[in-house]
């Protein structure tokens, strides 16, 4: 479905990725982790054409999307929900997910009530501006954001990072949710035991690089634990 | 005393031009971080244009004027100003040449001298002291905000635009396509100018140089007021057209200007983010 092949990204002259290559398949959840630093961002911003790939290739279902522009991205099918629960803070909550309907290729009102089902808790606030919402809520908005599109890859870059924990809970729990209902994904996660639980496979960068890869189980392995120990 | 009165339809009405041309900078400005030199000019394409279609009807020079403008300020930003997207100084440099050229070009086209649009007979005259041309532009300004907001806040193509306004990047990756989201602001913005170009037929004659006694102000009103802000530009453009004449009923041309500038200094020392600024948790 997504399949990355050497990708090579930075910014001006520092380059940050390597040659990176990895693979999402069908309905599956992969994890993307590595200490601070190691290019996780920069390899979804890549990805998505927020940062022009400088070598490599991005192949979504089949299509060279490497120089595709990261709305045409979006109408592909492909989802983001960028580090940092980023929201249009003037907007209302509501607004928020008009604005990305509006731009989506079907344009279904179901959508929206789909996405406000995965987070019922958005309900109550549709009329509020974004900005004045907990961290958690504008993390859930922003999920609920990239829902509305009806992707067919979502991918997340630590959806929660400064969190609270009861919100961590939910999105934990949204998250499996939307994997059991077969939605393929991309997750940028720093919290081990996190991965264990979500991850179908992992991919571990270090230095702009893919230092191990495997399926969920591998993770246990001593090797793995030296890569990402602080 | 009735000096005094006079001066406020004067000042009320050059805020109302000021605000009709700060509206389309503050948005490329807040937008796109564009500095547009140029938009000046379109102003005075406007200007030209209720001038080359005084014969035909003085209501029709409106959406002439908005489209004329509209259109060049769609075709500066797709020709030159996208290529400079992330470098303002090259910008700025770079649309105040382009604003150098329109003006030679008004120049070879129209004449060096100013002309004079003659005002339609129905704005000639008003009541009290409120000349109906005065009148009429506080109409246009009240009018072009009203729909601006409209346009803002009950529109999906406003909302799009509010979200790149607010947060490109993610406006990107949420699907908007924010290039062609740039293209409707320009135009939008531009053709204000034109409108407001139209407004100052009524109250003065036109020149090749139209724009230039202008854009320092509306920069001024765009600064003051907060950064791609409505409610910011309204109170900034009135207040500033307000202390301009009567800075000017006090003292004169010159040190009017002084008074001017010495306040806006003064005020952004107070406040440097101007009237109003984006609040919320996600920025603080």
């Amino acid at each position: 479905m997504l399949s990355v092949e050497g990708l090579e990204a930075g910014y001006g002259r520092a380059r940050v990725l390597f040659g990176v290559s990895l693979e999402v398949t069908e309905g599956r959840l992969v994890c993307v982790m590595g200490r601070n630093g190691v290019g996780k961002t920069t390899l979804l911003n890549t990805i998505m054409g927020v940062l022009p790939a400088t070598a490599g290739s991005v192949t979504f279902e089949g299509r060279d999307v490497t120089r595709l522009r990261p709305d045409e991205r979006v109408r592909l099918g492909m989802g983001y929900v960028p580090q940092g629960h980023e929201t249009f803070p003037q907007l209302t909550v509501m607004d928020n997910l008009m604005v990305t309907l509006e731009a989506s290729p079907h344009r279904d009102p179901t959508a929206l009530e789909e996405a406000l089902e995965v987070f019922p808790r958005l309900k109550p606030l549709l009329k509020r501006p974004a900005g004045f919402l907990s961290g958690g809520q504008q993390q859930q908005l922003a999920m609920a954001r990239a829902l509305v599109t009806r992707p067919r890859l979502l991918i997340l870059d630590e959806p929660t990072e400064g969190i609270q924990p009861s919100i961590i809970i939910e999105i934990e729990e949204a998250i499996e949710r939307l994997h059991a209902a077969g939605l393929a994904m991309l997750l940028v996660e720093q919290y081990l035991d996190l991965a264990l639980r979500l991850a179908d496979s992992f991919v571990i960068l270090d230095a702009g690089r893919v230092a191990h890869s495997g399926a969920a189980e591998e993770l246990r392995g001593e090797q793995v634990h030296r890569l990402l120990a602080v | 005393m009735e000096g005094v009165l006079n001066q406020l339809p004067i000042g009320l009405s050059i805020g109302a031009v000021l605000l009709l041309i700060a509206l389309g900078l503050t948005f490329t400005f807040g937008q796109m971080g564009v500095i547009n030199m140029a938009h000046g000019e379109f102003i005075m394409a406007g200007a030209y244009t209720a001038y080359l279609l005084q014969s035909v009807g003085f209501l029709i020079a409106l959406p002439a004027a908005f489209g004329v403008a509209g259109v060049m300020g769609l075709v500066l930003e797709r020709l030159l100003i996208r290529h400079f997207y992330g470098r303002p100084l090259d910008t700025l440099l770079l649309t105040w040449g382009v604003s150098l050229v329109l003006q030679q070009a008004a120049r070879d086209l129209f004449g060096a001298p100013n002309v004079q649009v003659v005002s339609p007979t129905w704005l000639r005259g008003g009541v009290g002291i409120l000349p109906y041309n005065r009148l009429f532009i506080m109409a246009l300004a009240v009018l072009s905000v009203v729909a601006i907001w409209a346009y803002l806040h009950r529109t999906g193509q406003g909302r799009r635009m509010r979200a790149v306004m607010q947060n490109r990047r993610l406006a990107a990756t949420s699907g908007i396509n924010t290039g062609r989201v740039d293209q409707v602001t320009f135009f939008i913005g531009s053709g204000l100018a034109g409108i407001a170009g139209v407004a100052l037929t009524l109250i003065g004659p036109v020149g090749p140089t139209l724009g230039t006694y202008y854009i320092v102000d509306a920069f001024l009103v765009v600064v003051a007021g907060g950064l791609g802000q409505l409610k910011g530009a309204v109170l900034a453009a009135l207040g500033l057209g307000l202390l301009n004449s009567y800075a000017e009923f006090w003292s004169d041309a010159s040190l009017a200007k002084v008074i001017v500038f010495v306040a806006i200094i003064g005020f952004l020392q107070l406040r440097p983010q101007g009237l109003f600024v984006l609040r919320s948790r996600a920025l603080s």
